[in-house]
Parts: structure tokens; sequence; C-alpha cells
């Protein structure tokens, strides 16, 4: 054996979260450029493997990076500055490519930064690339992006779920610090879940919407997938707040929520609603996440049952409500301003050639179903009814969190499955939702946290659900449960 | 986690659907997509057999009513950079096709 040089390495830069990354930067111990040449460098090693990535802006980071060691005054009690970011492909980054995972927005180059963006911008943080997803947020495995299967990390021949799959399949796989991601039904906790990371699903009016390509515009939010609760408590507070661009957005306070990471659940009431331990749910998820609430008890919260009657009702309610918005937000991909264009006959024929070339099948499934429900004789029975049941879950959750602070449940019925298993049935991909979609149609907030894994070695993710504007309370849970156990350092071998 | 399936969801006319989401579809889609939309369908049907007397409809959990601006002139996205993604363009315009001979 040949003696090798021993060479005094920095730590693995690309394995660091964003407060463990910042330290470094303000300890001087690492620079941003080296920082984003690691991550570099480790995105050219795995993501042949994991193909989270659909472009990666190498040049522009090294610019930015370059630029924040230029000027380390802004390191000062800023966590962000310096720390490059993965994003979901569906909000706008000035300069870079927008796809949205869709055939239609192919060579589409975005004029302006998201809010969300912009905001992270201004506190230096760099924005590394873009990360696949499934075609305009429309899945729950990433199966249904028009350029690439992402492959779950810690299981290369499963998904890791969707529609953020890529985030979260990056941010797993340690080839980025931290990523965005949009939620419309469960797309950053479920995948967060599948994947082993954190996710969190602000209120709806948390973060703004403005430069997010939209879905369903009344249950859309841009969140964290990140590496470690603290991590997603300091993502959220750059990006939330009212902005004059978003008339949705709610001017309440953005409070300083890592401040709210405490260690204990003392004094804290905890909701365990019967409705999510439901037959049919895999027996390893079930035992998992029992074995997690057992956990908070330890902490010293009060574990009480609370019950969500409607709950059943809620698949039926989010996949009439967001397939109907989705069939006028998308109505905008016409060929006549941005992407795509086949020409037709005349304008009416040149649409429906653009969108049957452009779409792919499940947002194809999902604009017919959509019109559907919205078109003359059907709105009442569909539609409106599905709004005024979309009230009965939303007075479910508020009656329930009278009696409890935030309630827990299990992200997902499964975990991660093989690539191909769902494809083509799409009603039996939709009920995997079913424990996700009801924080969108309430508005409420909610975090996906590792808490074990299946006999297979699959990541399962516990669900902290919280009243509107209640993040501190999730992450406070989620925090307590994370730093009392082991999860978070389990990393998959790729 | 199975659904029930109830027999008696409305029939969908997927093509006249497509059309009117402007959407042309092939044969081999809309084939398929019938028989999945029904599938779906009648999965959606179950919420008829709630009772919804007298609850009102939420749009936006949200409710947040009459957002108003300042009504003022403010800079907006300049012509070269909304235009930079046309398909096509000519003289500072998007073209389309003819619409009225």
């Amino acid at each position: 054996m040949s003696p090798r040089p021993k060479v005094q390495s920095m730590p693995d830069l690309h394995k660091q979260t964003i407060h463990e990354a910042a330290e470094l930067l303000a300890q001087g111990k690492c620079s941003s450029e080296e920082l984003v040449r690691d991550l570099l460098a480790s995105i050219e090693a795995i993501d042949p493997k994991v193909q989270a990535y659909l472009t990666v802006d190498a040049e522009s980071a090294l610019a930015q990076a370059r630029e924040a060691d230029r000027n380390r005054k802004g390191l000062a009690g800023n966590p962000l500055f310096g720390v490059p970011l993965a994003i979901k492909d569906v909000l706008n980054v000035e300069g870079q490519p927008c796809t949205c995972g869709s055939k239609i927005l192919q060579g589409y180059t975005s004029p302006y930064d998201a809010t969300a963006i912009a905001k992270l911008r201004a506190r230096g943080a760099i924005f590394l690339g873009r990360v696949n997803m499934d075609e305009f947020a429309m899945g729950s495995s990433t199966e249904n992006s028009a350029y690439k299967v992402t492959r779950n990390p810690w299981k290369l021949d499963h998904v890791p779920g969707g529609s953020s799959g890529g985030s979260a399949a990056a941010v797993a796989a340690d080839m980025a610090i931290a990523a965005l991601g949009t939620d419309t039904g469960g797309s950053i906790r479920q995948p967060a879940s599948f994947c082993g990371c954190v996710g969190l699903k602000p209120t709806y009016g948390r973060v703004s919407r403005f430069g997010l390509t939209a879905y369903a515009s009344s249950l859309d939010q841009v969140g964290p997938i990140t590496k470690d609760v603290r991590d997603a408590a300091i993502l959220l507070g750059a990006m939330a707040g009212r902005d004059p661009m978003d008339s949705t957005t709610v001017d309440v306070p953005v409070p300083d929520y890592t401040a709210a990471l405490q260690t204990d659940l003392k004094g804290m009431r905890l909701g365990l609603p019967k409705e999510y331990f439901v037959k049919g749910m895999d027996g390893d998820v079930e035992k998992t996440v029992r074995a997690a609430v057992d956990h908070c008890r330890g902490l010293g919260a009060e574990i009480v049952d609370v019950s969500l009657p409607n709950t059943p009702y809620a698949i039926a309610t989010y996949y009439v409500i967001a397939t109907a918005e989705a069939s006028a937000n998308l109505a905008r991909f016409d060929g006549v301003r941005y992407g795509a264009r086949v020409d037709g006959e005349d304008p009416i024929d040149m649409y429906g050639r653009t969108r049957a070339a452009g779409f792919g099948t499940e947002v194809k499934r999902r604009i017919i179903l959509g019109t559907y429900v919205l078109s003359s004789g059907y709105y009442d029975a569909y539609y409106l009814r599905a709004q005024k049941v979309r009230t009965l879950i939303r007075n479910d959750f508020q009656a329930a969190f009278k009696t409890c602070d935030a309630i827990l449940t299990p992200v997902s019925p499964t975990a991660a499955y093989p690539i191909g298993k769902n494809a083509d049935d799409p009603l039996q991909m939709y009920l995997g939702d079913i424990f996700t979609v009801t924080a969108n149609l309430a508005g409420i907030c909610g975090i996906s946290v590792p808490c074990g894994f299946t006999g297979g070695r699959l990541p399962i993710g516990l669900q902290v659900l919280g009243p509107a504007f209640g993040e501190e309370k999730i992450l406070r849970v989620a925090h307590a449960y994370e730093q009392s156990t082991e999860w978070r350092k389990a990393k998959p071998e790729l | 986690m199975s659904g029930k399936f109830s027999q008696t969801a409305d029939k969908i006319d997927v093509r006249y659907v497509a059309h009117l989401a402007r959407l042309h579809l092939t044969d081999d889609e809309a084939s398929r997509f019938q028989g999945q939309l029904e599938q779906i369908l009648g999965y959606v049907k179950e919420l008829s057999t709630l009772n919804v007397d007298g609850v009102e409809p939420t749009a936006h959990a949200m409710p947040v009513n009459n957002v108003f601006r300042k009504d003022e002139a403010k800079p907006c996205m300049d012509r070269e950079k909304a235009l930079a993604n046309a398909p096509k363009e000519r003289h500072g315009q998007f073209v389309v096709p003819k619409i009225v001979e």
C-alpha cells in the first residue's frame, strides 16, 4: 500500500445545514465560493444517480459567491448570506429557466424574481440551480416531470415523492444546503417525509405567491425543505410577510421563528385525530408515528384525542377545487406570450395544438376534470359543493385547535413506493394525499419531520399541524422531537 | 385506503370538455381519460352524501377582502423583457394568427 498524502481537509461543506454553513462562513473557516464549489462537486458526483437537478447555474452561483466573499459585512446576523439554495422549477428567479417541469415552458427565461426569491436574494442567498418536479406541481411522485425521473436517494428505484421531489432529493443527498418547494396538497411535506428531510408548509397568506407559477391559487404556498428544523425556521422567517404584489398575503407580524425552538414540550397539548390512523395504512408507518407520539409525551406534552370527522371527504374536495383552479390558471399557456407554440389554422386551433403538444398526461387529465366541474350544469353539484365541504373541513380544525396547540399525524399512509407503481392509476395516487390535503383546504400550517424508517430502510415522517399563523408552535414541537432523537443524523448511502 | 366507487357518476363527454379547455386529444387519450375520469368522478360523488344545507362555501381559507393599493403610476416590466419569451413577435408586439378575415 502506497502512503497517501495526508490532506487536512475542511469539513464536508456540502453536508452542512444553513446555520452550520453560516457559522463556518462567519468564522472565516470557509468561503462562500468554497461552499458552492463543494456543492457543485457533490452534484457532479451524485446527481447522475439521483437526477434531482434540471439545470445547475454554476457560473452565476460562483459569481454570486465571490460577490458574497468580497462583501463580508453582510454576514453579521444573517445566516443566509453566501449560502447556496436549490429552487423548485416553478419559482421565478430572474435570468434562470422556469419550466415548471413542462415541455410547454422549455426555453423560458424568467424576466423577474418571485417575491420569496427577491427576499432571499436581499439577504445574500445564492441560487444554485433548478430542481425537478411534477409538471405544474401536479403529482405526488415527480414521475410527471416532462424531463426526467428523480430517484429517492435512500432507494434509487423508488420515487422521492412529489411534487417537490427534486427539492427533497437534492437536500437528502447533500446536493443542496437547503431548498424551496411549494405545497398545494402536500407537495412539500410528503417528499420531505419520503426523503428524510424537514418540510414546512406555511399558513395560507404567510408567504407571497408572486412569481410562483400558479397551480391552485387558493391552496398554493411556498415553503422550505431543509436538513433540520432550525433551517426551516430561518428560511420561513426570511420569506414571510405581507407583499403588495400578492393581495392574499396577510399583514401579521413576522416573529423570529428561531426563538420558538425550545427543547421540551412542557405545557403543550397535542391532538391525536383518530381519522388519521386508518385501515390500509402501512404497518411500519403507523407503528413509527405512534412511537413518535409517545416520544412527544415523554418530552412533556399532554396528548389528547381530537376528531376531524370530515377527513374522509378531503381528497374528493381537494381534487375538485384544485383542478377547477388549475383549469383557469393554466389557460394562460396558449402559445401567445411565452413558451411553445404549434401553429394552427386559426387562434382556437393554435391553442388546442399548442396545449396538446406542450402538456403531459396528468396536466391534461386535471385540466379536463377542472373544466368539467366548473362547466354549466355541474358547477353546483361539484365545485360549489366542494367549497361547502371545504368549510366543514376548516371548521373541524378550528374546533380541534380549541382543545390543543398542535395536531400529530402521519404525513402519508405509506413510505416511498417503487417508480412506476401508481403510474397509470391516478385515483390510487390521489388517495395517498389524504393526510396532507386537509391543511391546504383549511389554510393552516404543517411541518414534516423525520421520525424513523420502515423495515426496508425508507424514511417516515411525522406531521405536526398547527392553527393559522401557528408556525411557532409546530416549529417548537418539530424541533423538540428532532433534537431529542437521532433520525436527522442518518444519511443515505450513495 | 380503498375508495368506494359509486356507479352513478355523471357521464362526462371528454371530447366536448377538452374542446372547452382548448385542448386537442388523440383518440387514445380520449378513451383512456374517459375511463379514468369516470372513476374519479364516481369517487368525488361521495361528496353528495354530506348534508351541506346552510353551509357557506369557502373560496379562500384566509378571508382577506377589499385589498386596495394607492392609485399611483409605477414602473412596470419593459417591453423588451416582456417580449423576450414570445414565440413570435414583430414591431414590439406579439404575433398571433389572423382572427377576422
